[in-house]
């Protein structure tokens, strides 16, 4: 944070060549419960907590305690089952088809995502000619707003576009592909076709976020001290040794956040499947969590199984961040990205 | 993140944005030949992964202007003449203006918000110890960690029983309490980095604690309230599931929602130049934001990697 202020100053012509002393503590002022400091932190803490635990976090426990009821909703009554929905969810298929088709999302989605942004990132901060100072390329400002693009585009958008791209008959990917001689694609069902449905699905959320991570890790890149990058290219390493050795390390705590934020957005993909495939797909074969919490809910009136589909996703969401965070340590990745 | 250190180089060299500072070196280690063919590779896959985020987008624009029988008979005709009749078609008829309407009241009601009681709080976490600070810290990531799926059953019916279903008030107060955690998670650690010795002047001339947040600490605030600002704008702008669930009543559709609906009406009579209409549309006021705050991003999404 304290670099992008430092920034921030420095095009405003200040200068910050010595980083600022660290704060001091304030004394006694910092323990003094007046008037005014308690009414402070009320309305400005208090009050809106408040809002935020009876809209987000009181409805996080309100699911958990449904998902132990066979609720329908239309009824005032919420018979108490136990675990119920839970062995009957066990013995689902259709719901551990879901299941399995988001965890394919989880292991696939991130790992392509961040491996397309840190190799871009790369070419973008130190691709460029090795005669003279270690930089990126020319453009690079203009590669960053372009890339950008896709993050600020409604998902919903996305999935609309790329639906109309994979259209079979006068789609743009097929007309491409027939356009340079490869005619067995005429008509081609990407969406269509169990076979594929998936993986164009995928390509369709990585090229959402391949910038916007971009962007991040080239920031962060920026921020790791210029003398290692020097020392490696001294030493005679080449651009493949100091991507993974110098930059990799450099920026391990933000890859770690990205991570934690593109499994959570894969293991949702709402929008996505909503966009390209509503009924999940030929065969179910993209059949997610979500979509089959959001029918169960709003279209058979299930709440209670709903929920219970809901906590097993929650479930699955934390043993994922757990798995992240500990193999990072295990890595010896520093907290946050303030590496 | 580390403040960057100006590590003795001159300031002769300016490494411009582009990478890191270093000084000129006596000679290049290695050839130049090959050392071209690495670099012209690298420009290549950058204008290969350009082509890859521009295409569908600029296909998409171009499609706008064509009618439904054009875009059904090639992919690649350009537009015969500018056919405007699609945006008026997705205006009016697909009611994307009516859309267009609710969104803006909506996003723009619910950021004001969002960012008024995101950076108080921040403000209070940030400098204000208190017993159960390190509770409430973590109860605000929680809720950027559980999946929102958890919640919308119940949230449903909390909005239900409050008469606000299907309203553009409800919808305002689901849109702000599903975007609190993020923004105060975001201004904690920018108001910790900000200086205390600023605060203490105030307190010392006098200034109560509400002055001292609204007339020294906000302003200091600017960059970051404008960076988080921002991500929540397109984030808002681009909420889905919250409005599927909570607003079902067509007159008070937002726009992602109205898109969604249009483009799955039944069967195959969807207009489909108004449908690539209604894309631009939809993104072009999101695509103007950031292209008009792009620095300011660019220079937050770094921040906001920071934990």
């Amino acid at each position: 944070m304290a670099g992008a202020v430092a920034a921030g100053r420095r095009r405003r012509g200040a200068s910050s060549s010595t980083p600022s002393p660290a704060p001091s503590r304030p004394g006694a002022r910092g323990r003094r419960l007046s008037f005014d400091r308690v009414s402070l932190m009320v309305v400005f803490l208090g009050l809106p907590f408040a809002f935020y635990v009876v809209m987000v976090l009181y409805p996080f426990t309100q699911a958990t305690y449904y998902s132990v009821t066979a609720w329908t909703g239309f009824s005032p009554e919420q018979p108490f089952v136990g675990l119920d929905n839970y062995v009957r969810l066990a013995g689902d298929a259709q719901f551990l088809n879901s299941l399995g088709n988001s965890l394919t999302l989880l292991v696939v989605v991130p790992a392509v995502t961040l491996v397309l942004s840190f190799a871009l990132a790369c070419v973008l901060t130190f691709g460029g000619s090795t005669a003279g100072a270690v930089r990126g390329l020319r453009g690079t400002a203009f590669y960053r707003v372009v890339s950008f693009f896709p993050y600020v585009v409604p998902a919903i958008v996305i999935g609309i576009i790329w639906s109309q791209v994979y259209n079979p008959s006068n789609g743009l990917l097929n007309g491409l592909l027939v356009g340079v001689g490869l005619d067995g694609f005429t008509d081609f069902a990407w969406l269509g076709q169990a076979s594929t449905a998936m993986a164009a699905t995928i390509a369709v959320i990585v090229w959402a976020f391949v910038g916007f991570y971009m962007v991040l890790f080239v920031a962060a890149i920026q921020n790791i001290d210029p003398e290692l990058f020097e020392a490696a290219r001294l030493d005679g390493a080449g651009r493949v040794r100091t991507a993974l050795s110098i930059a990799l390390p450099g920026i391990a705590g933000s890859v770690r956040t990205a991570y934690v934020y593109m499994g959570i957005l894969a293991l949702d993909a709402f929008v996505y499947m909503q966009a390209l495939n509503p009924t999940g797909g030929p065969e179910s074969s993209t059949l997610v969590v979500t979509q089959q919490v959001f029918t169960t809910a709003f279209a058979q009136g299930q709440f209670g199984i709903a929920c219970a589909m809901g906590v097993v996703l929650a479930v699955v969401t934390l043993v994922f961040v757990g798995l992240v965070f500990g193999v990072a340590r295990l890595l010896g990745v520093r907290g946050g990205a303030r590496a | 993140m580390s403040t960057h250190l100006q590590t003795g180089a001159p300031p002769a060299v300016e490494g411009g944005p582009s990478g890191p500072r270093r000084r000129q070196p006596t000679g290049g280690p290695k050839g130049s030949g090959a050392d071209r063919a690495v670099g012209a590779a690298s420009q290549g896959v950058l204008v290969l992964w350009t082509v890859l985020v521009i295409a569908p987008l600029l296909w998409t624009l171009m499609s706008s202007f064509k009618t439904t029988q054009e875009i059904f008979a090639s992919p690649f005709s350009l537009p015969t003449s500018l056919h405007l009749e699609n945006y008026v078609n997705a205006w009016t008829l697909a009611g994307i203006g009516r859309y267009f309407a609710n969104s803006v009241v909506v996003v723009t009601c619910a950021l004001v918000l969002t960012m008024v009681l995101g950076s108080m709080s921040a403000y209070v976490l940030a400098r204000f110890p208190f017993p159960g600070r390190g509770a409430v810290r973590t109860l605000i990531v929680a809720g950027l960690t559980f999946p929102v799926f958890l919640a919308v059953v119940p949230l449903f019916f909390i909005l239900q029983q409050a008469g606000l279903l299907n309203t553009l008030p409800g919808l305002v107060a689901a849109y702000t309490a599903y975007a609190y955690p993020f923004t105060v998670f975001f201004l904690v650690s920018f108001f910790e980095d900000l200086p205390h010795e600023v605060a203490e002047a105030a307190s010392i001339d006098g200034a109560g604690e509400w002055r001292t947040f609204f007339q020294v600490m906000l302003p200091m605030a600017r960059p970051g309230m404008a960076a988080v600002a921002i991500l929540n704008f397109v984030g808002l702008w681009n909420q889905f599931l919250l409005p599927v669930v909570l607003n079902s009543d067509q007159d008070s559709y937002v726009l992602t929602q109205g898109m969604a609906s249009f483009a799955s009406q039944a069967g195959y009579a969807v207009d489909f130049g108004a449908l690539f209409a209604g894309a631009v549309t939809t993104i072009v006021p999101v695509l103007v934001v950031y292209l008009v705050f792009q620095r300011r991003l660019q220079g937050s999404v770094s921040a906001g990697s920071v934990k």
